[in-house]
C-alpha cells in the first residue's frame, strides 16, 4: 500500500467505494516459499495456471510465468505439476 | 394552519393496526424489493404485504427468506442494485440482523426497516420495550420513534424520502411500539396512491458519484456496464476516511427530517412537532419529562391534568433518536429546573439510552450559563409492563419536589416494578 497518494475523506467516492482497483494492493510480500519453474522440464500443459487460486500464473502463447507481485507461495502449482517442473524455494534475505 | 394540498376530506379513512398501516404505506411507496422473515409483533406487516404481492396490487419482488440475517442481506443486495427496498423485524430478529446493519449504513443504502419494538430474550418476552432498537443505536441508522398508528403510516412514507435524500443516503429505522401500536386498531387517514408517488418523486433515483478507475461519474449501483466494488478491504490507511462521510451524513439528516416533516404537513396537514422533537407546554415549565414512542400520549395526558392544577410541567417526545438532537434539547431545557428522562430500555451497568444523550446535551449548558437542570432517569415498561397515568403522576410529583429542594438523591429510578 503506497502512501504517496493518500487522499482525504472528501476526495473519495461516496458509499465505501474504493477509488482504485485491488490490482494496486500487491500481496506477494506474504510469500515464504517462492515457486520457480524449470523450463527444461515444463511441458506447457497449463495445469499450474488452472490451479493457481490467485491467478498469478499467466500464459503468453509460448511459456507460463509467475507474477510474484501477487503469488503468495501456497505451492498448489508445484503440487499439481505432472512433471514436477516447479520447485518451492525458501524466500531469504539474500535472494 | 394553511390549507394542505390534500385536505382531510380528500383522504381515505381506514381502520388499521400499526403493522397494517406500515404495510399499506410500503404498498404505496413504489417499493421494488421486500425481503422479510416473520416475528411477533412485526408479523402482520409481512403478512399483509405478501397479500398485496399475491393479489398483484404491487410490482414488488417479495423474497421469503430463511432468517432475518438473510432478509437484510437480500435487501442490501437489492438496494445496492438500485432498488427501493424494505424489510421489517423485531427483537431477536433485529439482533440477528446486527452485522448487516453496519454494512447497510456504511454502503449508504437508503433501506427502510420497520421495527415493532419488542423486548430481547431472556426470559423470552414478546411485548414492547426499546431494547432491540437501542442495541442498534450505534449502527449508523437513522432512528425514528412513532407515537400512534397514524404516525406509523406517515413516518414509513417519510422514511423513504429521508433515506434517499442526496444529503443523507442512510438507512432508516421506523420504530413502532410492539402491541401498543403494532396490534392496536386506529382510524387513520390514508393518502391517495398518486399523492404518495408524487411525494416520493416516483421510483427511487440513484445518486451518482465519481469513480477514478472508471474515469467517470456513475450511479452508485451494481451495474455490469459500470462495475463497482462495494465495501472492499480498507485497512488503517482508508477505513477512518470512509467513516467520516457517515458521520457528516448523520449530522445533515436532522435538517432533512425537519424538512420532510414540513413537506408532509403541506401535503396532508399532519406534522409531528418539528419532525425531530414533539413538545408540549415546555416554554414556561419548571419540570419536563422526555419520552419516546407510544407512552408519550399517557405522559401528555397527565401533564395536561397537572397543568390544570397549576403545576408548570411539560413534555418532550423524542421522535428522532439517531441522529440525536443534542443542541435542540439543550435549548428547550436550559431554563427548566428538573428533567425526568423516561427510558423503555436500560444499558446494563449504565443508565437508559436517552438519559445518556440528554446528560450529554445538558453538560455544556453549565459552562455557558453556570446552571443546568437537575436530571433523573426513569426506567419503565420493560417487557411490556404497562405505564398507567398514576405512575406518570408520581414521576411528575417527584420531579416537582426535586425542583423545589434542588437535589437529586437517586439519579436512576425504576418505575412500576416490584423491588
Amino acid at each position: 500500500m503506497g502512501n504517496s497518494e493518500l487522499r482525504s475523506t472528501k476526495e473519495l467516492p461516496l458509499a465505501a467505494l474504493p477509488f482504485k482497483l485491488s490490482i494496486e494492493y500487491k500481496t506477494g510480500g506474504w510469500r515464504a516459499l517462492r515457486p520457480v519453474i524449470d523450463y527444461g522440464k515444463c511441458v506447457k500443459c497449463l495445469t499450474c495456471l488452472i490451479y493457481c487460486p490467485d491467478m498469478a500464473i499467466s500464459w503468453d502463447g509460448e511459456k507460463v510465468s509467475i507474477n510474484y507481485d501477487y503469488c503468495k507461495g501456497c505451492g498448489i502449482c508445484a503440487h499439481e505439476c505432472p512433471v514436477k517442473a516447479i520447485s518451492m524455494v525458501p524466500e531469504g534475505g539474500s535472494s | 394552519m394553511k390549507n394542505p394540498r390534500i385536505p382531510p376530506e380528500k383522504q381515505i379513512k381506514m381502520t388499521l393496526n400499526g403493522d397494517e398501516a406500515v404495510a399499506y404505506a410500503v404498498k404505496q411507496s413504489l417499493v421494488d424489493v421486500v425481503a422479510a422473515y416473520p416475528i411477533t409483533p412485526q408479523t402482520i406487516i409481512v403478512e399483509r404485504f405478501s397479500e398485496f404481492v399475491a393479489n398483484g396490487e404491487v410490482h414488488t419482488e417479495f423474497i421469503p427468506v430463511e432468517s432475518e440475517h438473510s432478509a437484510l442481506s437480500a435487501v442490501v443486495g437489492a438496494a445496492a442494485a438500485g432498488a427501493r427496498a424494505f424489510t421489517a423485524t423485531a427483537s431477536q430478529g433485529l439482533a440477528l440482523m446486527w452485522e448487516i446493519l453496519y454494512i447497510a449504513s456504511a454502503l449508504r443504502l437508503p433501506i427502510v426497516l420497520a421495527i415493532a419494538n419488542r423486548a430481547l430474550s431472556a426470559p423470552i418476552n414478546i411485548h414492547c420495550d426499546h431494547s432491540d432498537a437501542m442495541g442498534a443505536r450505534d449502527a449508523g441508522w437513522i432512528q425514528l420513534f412513532v407515537e400512534n398508528v397514524q404516525e406509523a403510516y406517515d413516518t414509513t412514507i417519510q422514511a423513504f424520502k429521508i433515506a434517499e435524500h442526496p444529503d443523507v443516503l442512510l438507512p432508516v429505522m421506523v420504530n413502532l411500539d410492539g402491541f401498543f401500536l403494532s396490534h392496536t386498531m386506529e382510524d387513520i387517514l390514508i393518502l391517495p396512491d398518486e399523492a404518495v408517488h408524487e411525494f416520493l418523486g416516483g421510483y427511487r433515483k440513484v445518486y451518482r458519484t465519481y469513480v477514478d478507475y472508471l474515469g467517470k461519474e456513475v450511479e452508485i449501483k451494481l451495474d455490469p456496464e459500470n462495475p463497482l466494488t462495494f465495501g472492499p478491504l480498507d485497512l488503517y490507511d482508508y477505513y477512518f476516511e470512509h467513516k467520516i462521510p457517515q458521520i457528516e451524513a448523520m449530522a445533515k439528516a436532522k435538517d432533512v427530517v425537519r424538512k420532510v416533516n414540513e413537506e408532509w404537513y403541506e401535503l396532508c396537514g399532519r406534522k409531528y412537532g418539528d419532525g425531530v422533537l414533539d413538545t408540549y407546554e415546555v416554554d414556561d415549565a419548571d419540570v419536563v419529562v422526555t419520552v419516546l414512542g407510544s407512552s408519550a400520549g399517557t405522559v401528555r395526558y397527565v401533564a395536561k391534568k397537572l397543568r390544570k392544577k397549576g403545576h408548570k410541567v411539560g413534555v418532550i417526545r423524542i421522535r428522532l433518536f439517531r441522529p440525536f438532537p443534542h443542541d435542540e434539547v439543550a435549548e428547550l431545557l436550559k431554563d427548566v429546573k428538573a428533567v425526568g428522562v423516561m427510558d423503555r430500555a436500560i444499558s446494563f451497568g449504565s443508565y437508559g439510552p436517552s438519559y445518556l444523550e440528554i446528560a450529554t446535551a445538558l453538560y455544556h449548558l453549565d459552562r455557558k450559563r453556570k446552571k443546568r437542570p437537575l436530571l433523573v432517569n426513569y426506567v419503565y415498561g420493560l417487557g411490556g409492563r404497562d405505564l398507567d397515568p398514576g405512575l406518570v403522576e408520581n414521576i411528575f410529583m417527584e420531579l416537582l419536589k426535586i425542583a423545589k429542594e434542588g437535589e437529586v438523591k437517586e439519579p436512576l429510578r425504576f418505575v412500576g416494578v416490584r423491588m
